[in-house]
């Protein structure tokens, strides 16, 4: 099984205050982008605040139609879907977001808040579905009896472990992971990522993990994918892109997370300027104004995606 | 003599569920020019170390109740509240987390730096405009004069930090506290502002006390560091000593516990359990129950200090060198 999104666009009109008629300008939140997702392995989406991420996740969650663009779910365009087709759709892609404040009803029970994906149809399924429940509270270590609690009797990592259960209780093929630890205490993402790693093992399941955390998406992702101002910039084996990364914002970016010691300092190509206004992105390559590296014909050319080695593939004219 | 000598603070909050122990006996010094990493997790204390220093704690709910915080043996626990306003912004400055917060979205960013330059120095026309500008254009903010009349919402994120930084830093304090300062911050936006604030430190020589839960920022960034957990500081010493021959059991457990950058790590080493409740501490060590070497005493009595190096001490009764302190 496979989910792909070919040529993805999404364009946010930009109003200032109230207006009719057409907008004055558009925000190019993702502007064609192609990625895939296989069975079994972890898609890592790496970039700073502004450069897509949640946006390509949101697509892929159906919680956006996107401007231009497919998704692909084992071969089959989206739109083609009827209502069982996306009902299976949703089944299969789950998520879990960063804040498990937020994410989790206060007022509902953690049995409703798990089984709510579930399909309700027939008269027997009531038992069914409460044996669902315990079972993925089980896979994600929680107790039994954490059914009956509401989620504020929860620490954060356990409202987290909720979350996962929620996106467990379908048996879906892919789950997406936006920020999945980020908000949670050191001693405790740990926790988190090994019960993410160990589930995969398991169930088989595929993740699309958007994560500004470096660290984090280097332990779990096995691919990677670079975005940078609504677009590709870098994609390969996750080991691969971080240690020879082939694009200079990619190099700049890892450049930039620190190592746990200190004498593991290293040089840090600094990148002056800021990242580029999404209403009106720079011509030729996005990140001319800002790479060290920049050339006269990265001004003007918008460079082409291209396998630079096997497996790697960048959007840069140094290659 | 240190520029500021913190000993036994505590600060407890009353609550109508009971007492929080926040800051449970907390102890530090700190050189001119020095960098302290104050890390540990939410809940341990960090926030309202600092905030005590400064006599900022939320009353009347929490209340320092008992310690010394000398700055320049001036403690700071026995002035006044008319002391103490002079004593902040000038003496003693602050970055808080998230800029947006910390900065009055009402007014314009000159206005704000004027504010902490003509109350602290009594500046006023030109003279203040060129000391304000002075303080933006040493935290790097590229076309100061044009930056004067913009507001936050005009700012992006790093120079919205800088600007506060800007703030802080106008009147020369001998001590700066940094609180998450990068936390709001994407990475390369982070990687610049750290280096922008070591510069200014080395130009100034401010002391810092950086607050953070990232080891990455004290690995790149401090010269000491203090670990917290459940109020108190279990471990602290120099950067190196601590990342090489961490001594608690709760530091090496982080240390383990963490993805890093550099190397793949084939399977992280969980800590296990939760973070204790700060109003029903256990009677020892609060780390005690999470912890994979504890012996009974330490489900009892608390640790005492075991000074390891110069310099580096740890609570912990299963630290090496903790034998010669038993008795």
């Amino acid at each position: 099984m496979m989910l792909k999104g070919v040529g993805l666009k999404k364009y946010f009109p930009a109003r200032r205050g109230f207006t009719l008629g057409r907008p004055p300008g558009w925000v190019r939140a993702l502007d064609g982008v192609s990625v895939q997702v296989a069975e079994g392995e972890t898609l890592g989406i790496v970039g700073e605040s502004g450069s897509g991420k949640t946006t390509l996740a949101r697509l892929f969650l159906l919680l956006e139609r996107p401007t231009a663009g497919s998704l692909l779910f084992d071969g089959t365009p989206i739109e083609t879907f009827g209502s069982r087709d996306l009902a299976r759709y949703r089944r299969a892609v789950q998520a879990v977001f960063q804040d498990p404040y937020s994410s989790l009803d206060p007022r509902m029970r953690v049995e409703h808040i798990v089984a709510e994906p579930l399909p309700r149809d027939g008269g027997a399924s009531r038992a069914v579905r409460r044996e669902r429940v315990l079972e993925v509270l089980q896979l994600v270590g929680l107790r039994r009896d954490s059914a009956s609690l509401y989620p504020h009797e929860f620490s954060g990592g356990q409202r987290q472990r909720i979350a996962i259960a929620r996106a467990l209780a379908t048996t879906p093929k892919f789950i997406v992971l936006d920020e999945p630890v980020s908000a949670l205490d050191v001693s405790i993402r740990a926790q988190i990522l090994n019960l993410l790693k160990d589930l995969q093992e398991r169930l088989g399941l595929a993740y699309l993990m958007i994560s500004h955390d470096l660290a984090a998406a280097r332990y779990l992702a096995t691919r990677l994918a670079v975005m940078y101002a609504g677009q590709l910039v870098e994609t390969g084996d996750c080991d691969a892109v971080y240690t020879e990364p082939l694009h200079p914002y990619t190099q700049a970016l890892l450049s930039a997370a620190l190592p746990l010691h200190p004498s593991a300092r290293r040089r840090r190509i600094v990148l002056t300027g800021e990242v580029p206004n999404p209403m009106n992105p720079p011509a030729g390559c996005r990140f001319h104004p800002r790479c060290p590296q920049a050339m006269p014909q990265c001004r003007n050319d918008e460079p082409a995606w291209k396998e630079v080695k096997p497996g790697r593939f960048t959007a840069c004219h140094l290659y | 003599m240190a520029l500021l000598e913190v000993d036994h603070l505590t600060t407890h909050f009353f609550t109508r569920r009971g007492v929080t122990k926040a800051v449970d006996g907390v102890s530090f010094t700190l050189d001119t020019g020095e960098t302290l990493a104050l890390v540990g997790e939410s809940g341990s204390g960090k926030s309202v170390t600092c905030l005590s220093l400064v006599r900022l704690v939320p009353e009347p709910a929490g209340r320092i109740i008992g310690g010394r915080v000398l700055l320049d043996g001036e403690d700071l626990l026995t002035k006044s509240p008319a002391q103490m306003r002079r004593v902040r912004g000038k003496q003693i400055a602050m970055v808080l987390q998230d800029p947006m917060t910390s900065l009055n979205p009402g007014l314009t960013i000159g206005t704000q730096i004027s504010e902490v330059v003509r109350r602290h120095q009594g500046l006023r026309g030109g003279a203040l405009r060129t000391r304000v500008l002075e303080a933006l254009s040493r935290l790097r903010i590229p076309g100061a004069e044009r930056r004067l009349e913009h507001y936050q919402h005009q700012l992006s994120g790093g120079m919205r930090q800088r600007v506060s930084s800007a703030i802080a830093m106008s009147c020369a304090p001998r001590l700066l506290i940094a609180d998450e300062p990068t936390t709001s911050l994407d990475v390369t936006i982070q990687a610049q502002y750290l280096d922008l604030l070591k510069d200014v430190q080395q130009a100034t020589g401010v002391a810092v006390i950086l607050v953070t839960h990232d080891f990455g920022i004290v690995a790149a960034n401090a010269d000491r560091v203090a670990v917290m957990y459940a109020g108190r500081i279990v471990e602290i010493g120099d950067t190196l000593d601590v990342f090489n021959h961490p001594a608690h059991p709760y530091t090496r457990a982080l240390l383990r516990c963490l993805p890093d950058v550099e190397r793949k790590r084939e399977r992280l080493v969980e800590i296990g359990g939760q973070p204790p409740d700060l109003i029903r501490l256990p009677s020892g060590c609060p780390f005690a129950p999470r912890c994979p070497e504890r012996e009974p005493r330490c489900e009892t009595e608390y640790p005492p200090a075991v000074r390891l190096g110069d310099g580096h001490v740890a609570h912990c009764w299963v630290a090496p060198g903790a034998e010669a302190v038993r008795g």
